[in-house]
């Protein structure tokens, strides 16, 4: 198999083609108004050096070996950088894309025999298309971990435990309850009553919207949990959609006390720890 | 041969159980906590697992062996300091450990008890006066 | 997936299953399980220890630190060549649910793992492997 001419082109003719691309690139209106000519410029000749060197080391087809490794992370940071600076993925892809006409302009310059020509090209846009793919792949990781983490935020912002009384947590849930979600819960609620030695946690769902099997087991063993502890929990907050719910699925509740409202639970709690709840009456005026 | 060390807190026996036990110690401890519940006249047993990172179903059923042994001898058992990640792995395991009280503290642990003991010493009062609401006595 | 580290330890005696608890405790930590996963993981093994001391007669237990991409597994194989179990089904059936003695601790260990497989062979032998990856 003849070797490609596409490294020596890109060596030869290194000074050209960065002019051209970085001209390419200036002509979006949204890349020259984000970043400026010497950022480009610099991006581009940095990009074009290491694909030289992968292209001479490696081959020109395949873009997932360890010749191009550092292609690859050159095109994560771009594209990590990029998100950043608001680039739609299509966007930042044509980083890539916007390559092919000046390399091919140098192809048809090198290579008279049209045949040889047409590979050329061939093997160019097929290099280049896997290397946009990349970068836009890169792209949506880049934006899914950033997803993740705010997500991990929103959900440790949500499940706060609050000292209602001495010996009273309560535990407002807000939003819906995956299974990880539940576990963390769970593991924290139990540390906390270790950790303030309360005999009695409130667990509210009233901001739960809905209420799938698993969840209910999670509640469940949750509740059975601190039983083991030596303490224990009410449910409160139960809406009758959900309470319907707990009931079609066949869950059984056993002798875990529910109660509709957080007040209700609250009330309860006083009379379980042994506190009497006193109104003073009004001081008249005299 | 190793003991885990038993306590007298006046009326009632504490154990901490603070090694990871191997079976034959575990055993160990429940010969020698039953004959100091009779030596001493125990009405309570607390034990303090707060040092245990893992109960497994042996250890499961050697607390439950404890409380009914003690039960039989006339003493309560209350067990406490579970951390939560045991609590979990025994619910996860399907462990209920049924008959057996838990408190989260010693402190918490000693004043279910008192008020256990107390209530019974009146029951039995009660019982042997044989003394009538209205101050009669009966025979 | 490919293995990084193995080990294996010797199920003869009960000190012997103080050190399994050890020694995976510390290897589960290594590969940073989170507490409640690293106790499911000791208890589990604690579970199966002892089933191939009291019923395989003893065994040998190898512990193996996994990696599946950036997830982290930890593995332990318990093999005994002792009298094996005949019924499987009812084996993973009985448990902690009348809390009393014969419970294998295999169904509830289930629930403590992700993955779990048991081979068994009358008078041949017993190879229990299970496995927890990170979260």
């Amino acid at each position: 198999m003849s070797q490609s001419k596409i490294p020596e082109i890109l060596r030869r003719n290194e000074a050209a083609l960065l002019d051209d691309w970085t001209r390419e690139q200036r002509q979006v209106r949204d890349v020259s108004q984000r970043l400026s000519e010497e950022e480009i410029r610099s991006q581009s000749r940095r990009f074009l050096q290491l694909l030289q060197e992968a292209a001479v080391r490696g081959n020109t087809n395949d873009v997932d070996t360890e010749a191009y490794k550092d292609v690859r992370r050159f095109l994560e940071e771009v594209s990590a950088s990029r998100a950043q600076l608001g680039f739609t993925p299509s966007e930042t892809a044509l980083f890539v894309f916007s390559f092919k006409q000046p390399l091919f302009a140098q192809i048809r310059g090198s290579v008279p025999d049209p045949a040889e020509q047409v590979n050329e090209i061939w093997t160019a846009t097929v290099l280049l298309d896997k290397l946009g793919l990349y970068t836009t792949e890169m792209f949506q990781k880049s934006r899914e971990s950033i997803i993740m983490r705010q997500q991990e935020e929103m959900l440790e912002l949500s499940t706060p435990v609050v000292k209602l009384w001495d010996g009273v947590l309560a535990l407002p849930i807000i939003g819906t309850l995956d299974s990880s979600r539940t576990q963390t819960i769970m593991e924290n609620l139990l540390e906390r009553i270790v950790e303030t030695g309360s005999e009695l946690a409130i667990i509210d769902i009233t901001g739960v919207p809905t209420v799938d099997t698993l969840t209910a087991q999670h509640l469940l063993k949750t509740v059975t949990a601190a039983r083991l502890m030596g303490a224990e929990c009410i449910i409160s907050g139960i809406r009758p959609q959900i309470a319907q719910t707990i009931v079609h699925l066949g869950v059984e509740l056993g002798d875990i006390v529910t109660k509709a409202s957080l007040a209700d639970a609250f009330r309860v709690a006083m009379q379980r720890t042994g506190h009497v709840v006193v109104r003073k009456t009004a001081v008249s005026k005299a | 041969m190793e003991h885990i060390p038993i306590l007298r807190m006046g009326e009632f026996l504490l154990i901490t159980v603070q090694v990871d036990m191997h079976d034959r110690l575990a055993l160990q401890l429940q010969d020698d906590l039953t004959a100091k519940i009779v030596q001493h006249g125990s009405r309570g047993v607390l034990i303090d697992i707060s040092a245990l990172e893992v109960v497994d179903s042996f250890i499961g059923r050697m607390l439950g062996n404890i409380a009914s042994m003690s039960r039989i001898l006339d003493a309560q058992t209350v067990v406490v300091g579970m951390r939560p990640a045991v609590a979990i792995t025994l619910v996860e395991l399907g462990m209920s450990l049924p008959g057996i009280r838990t408190a989260l503290t010693v402190e918490r642990g000693m004043e279910i008890l008192r008020v256990d003991v107390a209530a019974t010493r009146d029951e039995v009062q009660a019982a042997d006066s044989e003394e009538m609401p209205d101050g009669s006595t009966q025979v | 997936m490919e293995v990084l580290k193995s080990d294996s330890l010797p199920v003869r005696s009960s000190e012997d299953v103080v050190i399994v608890r050890t020694s995976v405790r510390k290897l589960a930590a290594e590969l940073r399980f989170g507490i409640v996963d690293q106790t499911k993981i000791v208890t589990a093994a604690s579970e199966i220890a002892r089933n191939t001391l009291d019923y395989g007669r003893g065994g040998e237990l190898r512990i193996e630190a996994l990696k599946n991409g950036l997830k982290s597994g930890l593995r332990l194989i318990f093999v005994d060549q002792g009298p094996g179990i005949r019924d499987l089904d009812q084996a993973l059936r009985d448990g902690f649910t009348t809390g009393n003695g014969m419970g294998l601790g295999l169904g509830g260990t289930r629930r403590l793992m992700d993955e779990f497989n048991i081979a068994s062979k009358v008078n041949e032998g017993t190879t229990v492997t299970i496995t927890k990856w990170s979260r």
